[in-house]
């Protein structure tokens, strides 16, 4: 968005840097007076969650990455020791692995909040793929990071999730062993997974990075769905912004705490705390909660092939988002069908989380071919058809009005603000 | 369009309400009991963890190792509380590898405080030829078992701060033994019946016995108390520090409440005069706005 007011700084020096590099007006120009709309509800601090919680990923990864030895024989024993010897090993460990629920949750509401408030829509496209993007690299990134303490569901879930890729025809078994560095999970796998799995927060990073700067670009969405027009709309980034995303942000890390101080294995399962033995198969190889809607995708289609497409189509499909929702319209506030059909798609998300968790036989599986079908049709049938037939409510015309109309009847409209002092 | 949402609500109850067919077999569910490491203020019964040990040493040592723990932290805080005097005269009493001599010759040589305990077995087809099993290594098994809570009770362990499912576990298991199985279970050689193991058919025999292990400071000599005994040693094994992770939790949540509130009534003011005076909001230089 246009609007970036000039940082002039007062400071000698800072005026001196300003002429070679202008970092302190980028910061003023993005988080200080950057015009943000007035109407923000509290699902849009979890941007700032996401950043922060990626921060805590990256610091206590790489202190655990001191005291972790990534070999077979040797990596169970050091995340125990970590747990047992290192100071405070225990609480870096506890909040890495619970740290990745958190991200994952956040990132879920994220999306949930960008999708009910049509925030892919003209013209931030590319700020949702990269979005998509990002929910990728995490997606792989967690997958890895799971698989490094070496216990039985770690080994496991590698070997299942690697087995994927011998779906493909012809290429798939040569693309395994290659994946897996020999013909069976092992410390090859292991050791490929903890390089990547300390690379990609970086990538994350910079992906974050282009996020931010699209964001910036074409500004925050906002619950009306229609753009600020004028400085009635909107409030400066700093302090507005700043208080709310830091308060919120607190909270959330009330839930973090709780998890991690409290129940810090309540999210996960207790046979990882069994070391990995290939000779020895879990009854039940379930990945972690926040894979278990695809897990449940992919399960619900008898081919394998067909399964592992479902499986990848199910994200991929979230790219194309933006066309396939052909209503002009963008908050489900102004449109009672749609938001109907994304509260039952909300519901069959967690449905499908539930079903993933449990196995594939009976009941289980029919619900999960259900939800499956509802999943895709949500995206290929209901919002293409939904933007045709659907009779919106009117927008309000412009953010302040909406927000006065609300609220309380207040005092004289804000006087036009003076023009910039020259 | 009501009907999509009533229909999908329909069936996600039917399926979460769906029998419990998928159940692990027909495996019986551990009673709950009362820790004291339970809860937000949860702390191990020093008494209690002694006694545990002594269980441990006099039954489970056998047959079950516990090589992730150290003699010394027998004496660290927050574990069962033994002096270093007491520590390091348990440790003594066993014998680990020593360095190798002069000659390249390994030899025994009784523990020290900064040795593991030492397992029972030296490779698991020593454990599998005398045993026909292996005996699992103890350490961390008060985390590594549990049983399946299922729909809602998980959801109510959030809050309920339930994290025992392991100790629970073994508490049940060492008191599942029954002496003939139910009619038409046959069991294969050299397995026993219990009630609580998935499968019922376990290689361990009924370790413990009334009387078994004599306690000194009056606790009762029973099978159930010397269960409930054992398992939380074993939590304890696994989870060290827990006195000091719920210690530290308790200061980290209050001090993130009374932050978190400071901060609500500092956002507060802040956005009161967005919210209610717009009119005295600081002017500022007009921000161009792309056309919509």
């Amino acid at each position: 968005m246009s609007g970036h007011l000039t940082y002039q700084p007062q400071n000698a020096f800072m005026q001196w840097m300003e002429r070679r590099l202008p970092i302190a007006g980028l910061v003023y120009s993005s988080f200080v007076v950057y015009p943000t709309p007035r109407n923000l509800n509290y699902w849009w601090t979890f941007g700032g969650i996401l950043s922060f919680m990626l921060g805590v990923q990256i610091i206590t990864g790489v202190v655990l990455a001191m005291h972790y030895t990534a070999n077979v024989d040797l990596a169970f024993n050091s995340v125990e020791q970590i747990m047992r010897d290192v100071n405070y090993g225990w609480l870096l460990r506890y909040l890495h692995a619970n740290g990745a629920s958190m991200f994952f949750l956040a990132a879920y509401i994220h999306m949930f909040r960008g999708m009910y408030y049509g925030s892919y829509k003209e013209p931030r496209e590319v700020l949702w793929i990269l979005g998509v993007i990002l929910l990728l690299l995490m997606i792989m990134t967690g997958f890895m990071g799971y698989v490094l303490p070496w216990g039985q569901m770690s080994f496991w879930a590698a070997t299942v999730i690697t087995n994927l890729f011998s779906a493909i025809p012809l290429v798939g078994e040569s693309i395994v062993t290659w994946l897996w560095g020999g013909f069976s999970v092992g410390n090859p796998t292991l050791k490929r997974f903890y390089s990547l799995h300390y690379l990609l927060p970086f990538v994350i990073a910079g992906v974050v990075v282009l996020h931010v700067w699209a964001l910036h670009m074409v500004g925050q969405n906002n619950p009306t769905g229609i753009e600020p027009k004028t400085d009635r709309d909107t409030v400066a980034f700093t302090p507005y912004a700043t208080i709310k995303d830091g308060f919120f942000m607190v909270v959330f890390c009330i839930l973090f705490a709780w998890f991690v101080f409290y129940i810090p294995n309540f999210l996960g399962h207790p046979d990882n705390y069994i070391p990995a033995n290939p000779a020895v198969t879990p009854t039940h190889i379930v990945p972690e909660w926040y894979y278990l809607p695809f897990y449940a995708i992919l399960r619900a289609i008898p081919n394998k092939l067909l399964g592992v497409i479902a499986l990848g189509a199910s994200i991929v499909i979230l790219a194309f988002l933006p066309w396939l929702d052909t209503s002009k319209v963008r908050s489900a506030r102004y449109r009672p069908l749609y938001r109907q059909f994304f509260w039952t798609f909300v519901i069959v998300c967690i449905g499908l989380g539930w079903l993933g968790s449990k196995p594939p036989e009976g009941n289980y599986v029919l619900f999960a071919r259900i939800f499956t079908v509802y999943y895709f049709a949500y995206f290929l049938v209901i919002l293409p058809l939904l933007g045709k037939i659907e009779k919106t409510k009117p927008l309000p015309n412009s953010i302040a009005e909406s927000v006065l109309l609300e609220g309380k009847p207040i005092g004289a409209p804000a006087p036009p603000p003076p023009l910039a002092k020259a | 369009m009501v009907i999509a949402r009533t229909l999908a609500l329909a069936a996600v109850l039917a399926a979460f309400t769906a029998p419990a067919r998928a159940q692990e077999h027909d495996t019986a569910t551990p009673p709950m009991n009362k820790w004291s490491f339970a809860g937000p203020f949860g702390k191990y019964d020093r008494g209690q963890l002694q006694r545990g040990f002594k269980v441990y040493r006099e039954v489970c040592q056998v047959c079950h190792g516990l090589k992730l723990v150290a003699f010394r932290t027998l004496a660290e805080p927050g574990g069962p509380g033994f002096t270093i005097a007491q520590a390091t005269a348990i440790a003594a009493e066993y014998q680990v590898p020593a360095e190798p001599d002069d000659q390249g010759e390994v030899k025994p040589r009784p523990a020290r405080l900064a040795d593991y305990f030492p397992p029972p077995f030296p490779n698991e087809q020593a454990a599998r030829a005398r045993y026909n099993a292996v005996p699992p290594d103890l350490s961390v098994i008060a985390k590594a078992r549990g049983y399946e809570r299922g729909f809602p009770r998980w959801v109510g362990d959030m809050f309920t701060q339930y994290q025992e499912q392991g100790v629970d576990y073994i508490t049940a298991l060492l008191q599942g033994y029954q002496d003939s199985p139910p009619a038409g279970v046959t069991l294969p050689p050299g397995n026993f019946y219990n009630k609580y193991f998935p499968g019922h058919a376990i290689a361990m025999p009924p370790p413990l016995t009334d009387q078994r292990v004599e306690y000194t400071d009056g606790a009762p000599m029973t099978v159930e108390q010397y269960a409930k005994d054992i398992s939380a040693f074993l939590m304890w094994t696994a989870e060290p520090h827990l006195e000091a992770r719920k210690r530290i939790g308790m200061q980290v949540v209050i001090f993130l409440i009374v932050l978190s509130g400071l901060l609500y009534f500092t956002k507060k003011k802040v956005w009161h005069e967005v919210k209610l005076h717009p009119e005295k909001l600081t002017p500022r230089p007009p921000t161009e706005y792309p056309r919509t």
